[in-house]
């Protein structure tokens, strides 16, 4: 092993037992979640075809001779109930781990822990390429990739497919597998987006690959159009109208308007030069090229803002991963007081508020 | 000195990148200090086109934005989401990005359950979800909704939600608020929204690397644009001047807690896109010194090479 090596090596080591030491001593990393009981009876009247679920607990329940009787005292068939964990911060166990105890309905997530160190050390090792390319970079680019790539499947199947082609195709059967309140009759005019997806697909079949191009050539034939109107009406003819603007600007009391007037101006001069540069059928010579060279100017000073915003992007998605790394993994900073119990925030709160009214 | 930033490695270039925003966020989370924001007009009148709406309006906002985004995005979302609830505008949420709805999920989570429980989903809000088809939605939506919504992100069906009933296209809304982190986004809902319905208005947020296209709408097609972090630390001094009292911390009487210069101490989830500016700016200083002294450096060069 190279001496250099060596000493990343150790120093990467030493780093890992210092942050596994601070997760298991202090707990940092910790996530935590609330148990809420979701309890729902059937209140629908004895012969109804339809259940008519309605909260226990719930406003509606008042009414209902039903919720009455303790949950657990109401027949199994007339009830479910189920519990759904929500994200709660440290600072809310904490509080109700002091007044609830063995009651506290806030507790450590154990998924949810573990999401939160693979979510660092992806960071972490994304964050090693800077140094070079490895394996662990690797590791982390391909599940991002991986992951992606089957989000976007599934989100493809259960919001668009199945109620936008299925629900409107075959609704009936959609009501009973997904979507129970689909009220909506069959439109068999989804049939024809449904003919050309699947002949879109033909393009994986070895013979016959060219049915796949009638559909293709439907959509490119269908965006072009799209892009083509928007493009003319909103990049095009309004950028027209908006280069149309007073050169002498007015304000509210009929007075001259220096500073509107110079904007004006630099903007009408900054698009006639612009387009004289871009304007090749004249040999940029005399004025023509001194007005091209002033538009030269202006574009470059359009870069100068765009990278200048590109730096302050890429800086503020910096800036959150670090966040992330020394405030949810770590616990180095708590700037939302989400780890503080209740009290401990209103006691400081209380402190602060005299002082500043001392 | 000179041969040492000649021949300097660049690793090392990002570790001093990795310091100047590393230290500026610790010394901000431990002390809570932050550098005080002077609005821009764009962002007043992002502010005001909210601002100004009757209470009850129906706003519609497209979070077309995932997690990769979020560093300069959500900060604004949040603002956008505090704001609309505080004037109790009906917020409809959209998407046109596959994880927008997780997008639009948290700020429900963090900002509406938690500040403004007394709001009801599907009278107050409602998660209306991702469909695919970029600008084709827009398309679609600006003349019909159930074209392509017919159900919310929860599967409850179109007709039965209440705040629904009263839309049936992106037409009935009062104020169009996109985030917008690229294709599709701001530029596509003005291309396919605005400009073929003059009546519509809209104000968006957006990413340091869209906002310079995009100020040529300004203002006849956009009202009011945020752009980065910058735009989103304006946007969010201005709710909080505005809402300071509600926005703030409590002291154990319940009264908004103030600070030795009589400002309202907000809570640090409002005051996100503030607390970044710090690293901002030390990262913004660093990188100023590094064109120097790359330019110092070629230059030199040029004019030694001149003289052989």
């Amino acid at each position: 092993m190279k001496r250099e090596t060596l000493i990343w090596t150790m120093v990467l080591l030493f780093g890992a037992l210092l942050f596994l030491a601070n997760g298991v001593m202090r707990g940092a990393g910790r996530a935590y979640v609330k148990e809420v009981p979701m309890q729902f009876v059937n209140v629908a009247e004895p012969g109804e075809v339809e259940a008519d679920w309605i909260r226990y607990n719930s406003e509606l329940a008042l009414d209902e001779a039903l919720c009455t009787q303790r949950f657990e005292e109401i027949p199994p068939e007339l009830r479910v109930s189920w519990t759904r964990l929500e994200k709660a911060e440290r600072g809310e166990y904490l509080t109700h781990q002091a007044t609830e105890g063995a009651d506290n309905p806030y507790r450590v997530s154990v998924s949810r822990t573990i999401g939160v160190w693979v979510a660092a050390l992806f960071t972490l090792f994304l964050f090693s390429f800077l140094y070079k390319d490895n394996p662990l970079y690797k590791i982390a680019e391909a599940s991002v990739v991986g992951v992606s790539a089957a989000y976007w499947m599934v989100i493809g199947f259960w919001d668009v497919i199945v109620p936008n082609l299925f629900g409107k195709v075959a609704p009936g059967i959609v009501r009973v597998w997904a979507i129970p309140g689909l009220e909506d009759p069959p439109n068999y005019w989804y049939l024809v987006p449904l003919i050309l997806g699947i002949m879109l697909l033909w393009r994986l079949v070895p013979k016959g690959s060219w049915i796949g191009r009638w559909p293709l050539a439907f959509v490119i034939g269908t965006t072009a159009g799209i892009r083509l109107i928007g493009f003319i009406q909103a990049d095009f003819l309004s950028q027209i109208r908006n280069t149309v603007i007073p050169v002498v600007a007015v304000d509210q009391a009929g007075g001259f308007a220096f500073w509107d007037s110079l904007k004006n101006a630099i903007v009408i001069i900054g698009v006639l030069a612009g387009l004289v540069y871009f304007f090749f059928s004249i040999e940029h010579k005399g004025v023509v090229g001194k007005t091209a060279r002033l538009g030269i100017w202006f574009l470059m000073v359009t870069f100068g803002a765009a990278f200048g915003y590109t730096v302050m992007g890429r800086i503020a998605l910096f800036a959150i991963r670090l966040e992330f790394l020394f405030d949810d993994w770590l616990w180095l900073i708590d700037p939302t007081m989400k780890r503080v119990p209740d009290e401990v925030v209103t006691a400081a709160a209380t402190l602060l508020t005299a002082l500043g009214a001392g | 000195m000179y041969e040492f930033f000649k021949t300097l490695d660049r690793r090392w270039i990002f570790l001093m990148m990795f310091l100047a925003v590393a230290v500026p966020i610790l010394i901000i989370g431990a002390t809570g200090r932050t550098f005080p924001e002077e609005p821009t007009s764009l962002a007043r009148a992002v502010f005001h086109a909210i601002e100004d709406l009757p209470e009850g309006s129906k706003v519609l906002l497209s979070y077309d934005y995932d997690p990769a985004s979020e560093g300069e995005l959500s900060p604004m979302a949040t603002m956008f989401a505090y704001h609309c609830a505080a004037k109790r505008h009906r917020m409809y949420f959209m998407a046109l990005w596959p994880v927008g709805p997780q997008m639009v999920d948290d700020t429900i989570e963090n900002v509406l359950k938690k500040d403004f429980p007394e709001l009801e989903y599907g009278k107050d809000y409602v998660n209306l979800g991702y469909k695919s088809g970029y600008e084709g939605v827009i398309k679609v939506i600006i003349t019909d909704f159930t074209e392509l919504y017919t159900t919310d992100t929860r599967g409850t069906p179109w007709g039965t939600i209440p705040m629904c009933q009263e839309v049936s296209s992106v037409q009935d809304m009062d104020l169009l608020v996109n985030v917008s982190a690229g294709y599709a986004g701001t530029k596509e809902w003005v291309q396919y929204a605005v400009t073929p319905y003059p009546k519509l208005t809209m104000v968006a947020g957006c990413t340091g690397v869209q906002a310079p296209l995009l100020y040529p709408y300004i203002p006849q097609q956009l009202q009011g644009l945020l752009g980065a972090i910058k735009g989103a630390a304006e946007y969010e001094a201005l709710v909080t001047e505005c809402y300071g009292a509600r926005m703030a911390r409590r002291d154990a009487e319940g009264n908004p807690m103030v600070d030795d210069d009589g400002m309202y101490v907000i809570r640090g989830k409002y005051t996100e896109g503030i607390r970044r500016m710090g690293p901002q700016l030390v990262a913004h200083l660093l990188m100023i010194l590094l064109i120097i002294v790359g330019n110092v450096i070629y230059f030199v060069e040029r004019r030694k090479e001149g003289r052989r």
